[in-house]
């Protein structure tokens, strides 16, 4: 019995890994990201890791540069949400920066078609700023 | 409990003499210290470095908020807009304050005193204290600050700080720096300009607004280092804490109240 609900699990984790990958790949198409104007679109800068990595786990690494950074004053580290949206931030048509949780925007576009909140930005600046 | 009391004194002889020993061998007649020095980006703070602050009163002029002004363009704060239909006075009120211009007056000789009160940056801080969730912190290099990560706004910090030191943000907030982060529902205060020395720059926007004036009313830099130039105005003229009784050793001192 309990085997069966052992593999009934790993199944449904499979499941939803499955899922998962696919919603976010077709969240990128709907986002339209891929061929804005910003750094990473561009390729004129590679992210701290690679992107299949980032699409799972960038979260986990915002969440470490941030306790490191605030408590410890550890700056420039990979994994700076700053950082993220130096590369990631796509411009207008007159060289204006979009704020990324913007709709369609590198962060909005996912977050929004998951159903995720995304709460970094009640408190963090969403274009460059000094 | 003898034991105990023996095997700390055991302990401590043993230190000692380690200490000495350290300090002959490192070199005879040199005193080791560590200067201000730009601490890498990527490496953590130490207790190597108390950030402090010294203010003179008597340098202090009689309506100049130029430190206020600055302080407010370097953190954002001046980027804060009055929520619709609020009153003017609840503004006035409620608008956060990194620092306030007090004036004091002596009511047997009329003399007047100005200073600016912010943040007092306590080694013993009782926001710390009296914090539910650890988002009020000390951290190693003294400076103490709030952790919006963790901050639930329950503002007990405020209700503890005897210096009226923090503010409460009260509204959603639409234009942000990336230097200042800052969102409704949390407290905050004043960190010594902190994404300034974690940049390696050693001036707080006060103290340079300040100079700008040719007041130099404020003095900045490392309590710990015997040569900074902080510690050396420390030592040269007697200087107070305000609220001493408290025993909080404030990182921030006066002279001239």
């Amino acid at each position: 019995m309990k085997v069966r609900a052992f593999e009934h699990g790993l199944l449904l984790a499979l499941a939803v890994v499955l899922l998962s990958i696919a919603s976010v790949s077709s969240a990128e198409e709907k986002a339209g990201w891929k061929n804005g104007t910003s750094l990473a679109a561009t390729q004129e800068k590679s992210c701290v890791r690679d992107t299949a990595f980032m699409r799972r786990n960038h979260m986990e690494v915002i969440k470490h540069a941030r306790i490191d950074t605030v408590r410890k004053g550890v700056r420039g580290v990979d994994g700076s949400l700053s950082e993220c949206i130096v590369c990631h931030v796509n411009k207008d048509d007159k060289g204006v920066p979009i704020p990324v949780n913007q709709e369609g925007q590198f962060c909005a576009g996912c977050h929004q078609y998951v159903g995720v909140s995304l709460d970094c930005y009640q408190c963090h600046a969403t274009v460059p700023t000094h | 409990m003898n034991n105990t009391q023996d095997t700390n004194q055991k302990r401590r002889q043993f230190l000692l003499k380690g200490a000495a020993v350290t300090a002959a061998a490192v070199a005879p007649g040199v005193m080791l210290h560590t200067a201000v020095v730009a601490k890498p980006l990527g490496e953590a703070v130490t207790d190597a470095v108390r950030w402090g602050m010294l203010i003179d009163a008597a340098k202090c002029a009689d309506g100049c908020d130029s430190c206020v002004q600055a302080c407010n363009d370097e953190n954002g704060l001046d980027l804060l807009q009055k929520p619709q239909g609020q009153a003017e006075d609840l503004w006035d009120q409620q608008i956060p304050k990194w620092i306030r211009n007090v004036k004091v007056k002596d009511n047997l000789s009329g003399h007047v005193t100005n200073l600016p009160m912010m943040c007092q940056h306590c080694e013993e801080p009782p926001c710390v204290d009296v914090c539910p969730t650890t988002a009020s912190f000390r951290r190693a290099d003294g400076i103490v600050m709030v952790d919006r990560h963790l901050c639930i706004g329950c503002r007990y910090c405020m209700m503890a700080c005897p210096y009226k030191a923090r503010s409460f943000v009260h509204d959603v907030v639409e234009h942000k720096l990336t230097r200042a982060p800052r969102g409704k529902g949390c407290v905050e205060s004043c960190n010594f300009c902190v994404h300034r020395l974690d940049d390696g720059q050693t001036t707080t926007a006060c103290q340079d607004a300040c100079a700008k004036e040719g007041h130099d009313a404020i003095t900045f830099g490392d309590l710990n280092d015997p040569h900074s130039e902080v510690s050396q105005a420390l030592k040269e003229q007697s200087s107070t804490q305000i609220r001493a009784d408290l025993k909080l050793n404030t990182g921030v001192r006066y002279r001239g109240v």
